[in-house]
């Protein structure tokens, strides 16, 4: 086999060495009526030429985004990565590197994620990031367990704005730490007031700018409301471009900022793996989840990184730790931190304007389509359409036409009377011949 | 030397500091040949410089309202050039499997096969959405499904939940489904038996969801003792979290009795499968009484640890949990597979206790681990846990007579666990040990775990190194021992020598925690009238 160096001889000369007479010796300690005398029924090993052969044709199943005129959003986005990008993380010393448990020959990994920590920071606005977590979604739920731990209470206010999966994810951890969630119903219109729900009971107030149906949220009144309540304002975000025209959340008050990092570096790979962002103040540090890289220096006075302030940790404080996360994103990181190197303040700026541009002439040419009617006043690259009729029935058909135009809401939210709505995103990936194109088919299908 | 901002460390002319050692010479740049210093992006990007060339905006009147960024932020930018060259730069101060032998032990760091890298970014995997149609994604869901199907075959389990993002969210799931399930039956049962050779996530997992911790202590032997477990059962007991082969690297001769026991009492058995690449094709969990279990893709199944990510976390079911599996989960209807997202798309006896993430797992993780499976086969499977387990007791065999073996009456399974008895008196630690390794050309050995034996080294070699390999491994390991006993402390405790950096200040680290980047402060008044 291609991939093992061991030959025969190899074997039968290391199992003398050892001193057994065969290799099912080693495994001594399995109930002898346990150990497996046949091979279990499954293919035997192929070369490389077949499994291509394989992969390829379930690969060729799938539509892929960048065939179509394409404007599914909702918490992943189709953005153009630099090639630089995929061809750096492929190094050898990046890719098959373990958790930089040994700062001295790890280095590069640590320099990386500091200046990722440092990314992040200035982008949220807040003063400390972690090193990443799974994904936004796992990452929001790490966040209300955070505020939790800080306040000392366990109610979560959630606004209806959440993008569905990630309020999901919130509730299924609330529910099995025996914590408390008031989750509001799905605001389209993003005219909810989450002001009258937040209480002395709560812990911490959840809310997503862009939402998840692309309303902008002003933060600044909720985070007034949540402190004086002694409670905690969690912004989140699916769409990381949005930062470079959006006031971070950091400068709205917000005490936790956490979201997906996908959009920048990092492919939409069908949800995963992304990589989740988390940011906060300098004073909540120590109730932080996750990895941490600082600064120091070695014992020759040079600087270099290592990973800190462990004892928040599994491996250290086990159940007492932060959070049972081990294995985060690095490799996410790495994508997320080269790519946005490589754009830079003002390439930063310009993609998301381009993209917030995309946006405003898709809406303008889908809103002229009779019948169809955007919700959103403003928006960043992401808005919600009402649809005559089933808007599932609307993205099928628009399907069969070769233009993946959304996700119906009701895909995720059934049975909640949200039947004829579409979220749609635009990004800098689309022309002109797609948005026509789109409003064509669009006024052909309802 | 020159530090990052261009300011000389030290007086012009002066000797090297202490403990530079006399080989290497002073350079202008600090630089030594092929190893360069570099900068962090803040101090060589600038704010206006960009390495993407995009169109330039028409100029639209913005919908941002009133929440436009005020000021844009501060993240300097480099040309692909300049970024080409300070990534891979950075790359060549790792350590890596690509470069060498790395037997961190639990870990697995085995070869990753490129195949797996070039099938994971096929257009119709990499560059498909997990919102867009169901109807345009069939081969997305043929992948999850054939990817489940084999680790179901493989653990001898019934079903499998593919969402969790990597072990210790594997573990999640997995105790959240026991919680479900015991909420079903109407009780409540809030400890979780954890032996103390356990990972540390384990115990984190069940204190996340309200569970207490019970320890199982180890007997003399480094295994778990049937009738401990048994005198801490109990009907507040939920589950057992048993790590088999355990951390130890030693196979559970009592598992199955365990299993009994545990299930005799009404509480559910979470193996956690961080070792299952000792057994693949040997035995399956399900045949030992297991309920759940995780199974690190990127341990077992070779998916590019990444510098500590991304994993995944896949968790197999008994039938008793099976029911629970969180949504997403897809579901068989005449071999056909259909993706069920939300509560309403459920059928009667599915009763999903909730949802872990968004989307459907580590898609990216699944075309690698089943490209991995497909190569391999059933036979490559069982051999690749067979050479696993060769090579760490023809390691173990070399090294038996000059290191401590905590607990020799076990054959070793994937990775044998030695701990510091060998350098009692000689003033070296396990620490001193390991980065004198480094020295040498070699990632250290998991060290200080597991925490059952004093000052521990777990070396699992993998079955991706040749006979060579691990010859000249074996015989570094004697010459650092017998270097050891010489009383040569200064190669260990004066080591790592010849490493981009020397030992780090751990402590200074963590007592003023510097995360980010700051601009530098004036350095004097002089500058900061300048």
């Amino acid at each position: 086999m291609r991939y093992h160096p061991l030959t025969a001889t190899d074997r039968a000369e290391m199992l003398a060495r050892i001193g057994v007479p065969a290799i099912d010796a080693l495994f001594a300690d399995v109930p002898a009526d346990k150990l497996l005398t046949d091979l279990i029924d499954l293919p035997r090993m192929r070369g490389e030429l077949e499994v291509e052969r394989l992969m390829g044709r379930m690969a060729a199943k799938n539509v892929p985004a960048s065939s179509v005129p394409f404007f599914v959003g909702a918490g992943a986005y189709k953005h153009h990565v630099p090639a630089t990008v995929d061809h750096l993380i492929q190094r050898s010393e990046f890719l098959t590197s373990y958790t930089p448990y040994q700062p001295e020959i790890t280095q590069g990994t640590l320099q990386y994620l500091f200046e990722f920590q440092t990314q992040v920071a200035e982008l949220t606005g807040m003063e400390v990031a972690n090193a990443s977590m799974y994904d936004g979604s796992t990452a929001t739920g790490e966040a209300v367990l955070m505020a939790h731990r800080l306040t000392r209470r366990n109610k979560a206010v959630v606004s209806g704005g959440l993008h569905p999966q990630y309020r999901a994810v919130v509730e299924t951890l609330s529910d099995m730490a025996e914590d408390r969630v008031q989750a509001l119903p799905p605001d389209p219109l993003g005219t909810e007031d989450i002001l009258a729900a937040i209480d002395r009971d709560t812990s911490c107030v959840v809310v997503q700018s862009p939402s998840f149906y692309g309303h902008l949220i002003d933060l600044a009144p909720i985070a007034e409301k949540a402190h004086a309540c002694g409670a905690l304002l969690i912004a989140v975000f699916t769409e990381v471009v949005s930062l470079g025209l959006i006031e971070p959340p950091g400068r709205q008050g917000a005490d936790i900022v956490v979201g997906e990092g996908q959009s920048i570096g990092n492919a939409l790979g069908f949800g995963g793996p992304y990589v989740g962002l988390m940011a906060t103040r300098q004073k909540f540090l120590r109730q932080m989840p996750g990895r941490l890289c600082g600064e120091t220096v070695d014992a020759e006075n040079r600087r270099g990184f290592v990973l800190t302030l462990s004892t928040r940790e599994q491996h250290i404080r086990r159940d007492k730790a932060t959070s049972n996360i081990c294995t985060n994103s690095g490799l996410c990181c790495l994508a997320f931190t080269i790519h946005m190197t490589l754009l830079g303040s003002a390439g930063l700026e310009r993609l998301a304007r381009l993209n917030h541009e995309a946006a405003i002439k898709l809406a303008d040419a889908l809103g002229r389509v009779p019948g169809v009617q955007v919700l959103n006043d403003g928006f960043f690259n992401e808005f919600t359409l009402r649809v005559p009729g089933d808007a599932a029935a609307v993205i099928e058909r628009l399907a069969e036409r070769g233009i993946l135009g959304g996700l119906a809401v009701s895909r995720l939210e059934p049975g909640r009377g949200l039947d004829d709505l579409i979220v749609v995103a635009a990004t800098e990936v689309n022309t002109d011949e797609d948005r026509a194109a789109y409003a064509e088919a669009l006024a052909a299908v309802i | 030397m020159l530090n990052d901002q261009g300011r000389p460390t030290r007086p012009e002319g002066a000797a090297p500091a202490e403990g530079t050692p006399a080989a290497t010479p002073w350079t202008f740049t600090g630089n030594r040949a092929l190893r360069v210093e570099e900068p962090l992006i803040f101090e060589i990007g600038r704010a206006e410089t960009t390495g993407v060339d995009l169109p330039a905006p028409d100029g639209l009147a913005p919908r941002l309202g009133r929440l436009a960024r005020k000021a844009a932020p501060d993240l300097p930018g480099l040309t692909e050039p300049e970024a080409m060259r300070h990534y891979v730069r950075l790359s060549r101060s790792n350590y890596s499997i690509d470069t060498g032998l790395y037997p961190l032990g639990s870990c697995t760091m085995k070869h990753n096969p490129r195949l797996n890298e070039k099938m994971a970014r096929l257009p119709g995997f990499s560059d498909v959405h997990p919102l867009q149609p169901v109807s345009t994604v069939p081969g997305a869901l043929d992948v999850i499904a054939d990817l489940g199907g084999w680790l179901c075959r493989l653990t001898g389990m019934d079903a499998v939940a593919m969402s969790p993002k990597a072990g210790a969210h594997g573990e999640l799931c997995g105790m959240m489904a026991i919680k479900a399930a015991i909420r079903a039956r109407g009780e409540t049962r809030n400890v979780v038996l954890v032996p103390e050779s356990a990972h540390g996530t384990n115990p984190a997992t069940a204190a996340l969801i309200g569970m207490t911790v019970r320890d199982v202590p180890a007997r003399a032997d480094g295994t778990v003792d049937v009738e401990a477990v048994k005198a801490l059962l109990g009907p507040d007991v939920a589950a057992i979290m048993l790590t088999n082969p355990n951390t130890c690297g030693i196979f559970e001769p009592e598992v199955a009795a365990i299993a009994e026991a545990v299930h005799a009492a009404g509480a559910y058995f979470y193996a956690d499968g961080a070792n299952f690449n000792a057994i693949v094709g040997k035995v399956r969990p399900g045949d030992l009484g297991v309920d759940a279990m995780h199974i690190n893709l990127h341990k077992t199944f070779s998916t590019p640890h990444g510098g500590g990510g991304p994993g995944a976390g896949p968790v197999v079911l008994s039938s008793r949990l099976a029911p629970f599996a969180p949504l997403p989960f897809i579901r068989l209807d005449a071999g056909r597979p259909v993706l069920v997202e939300t509560e309403a798309g459920t059928a009667p006896g599915e009763t999903p206790f909730g949802r872990m993430t968004a989307f459907h797992g580590q898609m990216g993780m699944f075309t690698r681990a089943l490209a991995y499976m497909l190569s391999h086969g059933t036979d490559g499977l069982r051999q690749a846990s067979e050479d696993a387990v060769l090579a760490a007791n023809y390691v173990r065999a070399g090294l038996a007579d000059l290191m401590t073996l905590p607990f020799p009456d076990h054959p070793s399974m994937h990775e044998v666990l030695f701990d510091d008895g060998f350098l009692k008196e000689t003033g070296i630690t396990t620490l001193d040990f390991a980065k004198a390794m480094i020295d040498e050309g070699y990632h250290p050995m998991t060290m200080y775990f597991p925490l059952v034996v004093h000052g521990a080294m777990l070396i699992e070699p993998t079955e991706s190194e040749s006979k060579a390999s691990l010859d000249l491994f074996v015989a570094t390991l004697r010459d650092l021992v017998l270097s050891a006993k010489r009383g040569e402390t200064e190669r260990f405790t004066q080591a790592p020598r010849f490493a981009p950096r020397r030992r780090l200040d751990e402590t200074r680290a963590a007592r003023s925690p510097k995360l980010r980047w700051e601009k530098p402060k004036p350095w004097t008044a002089a500058e900061a009238a300048e």
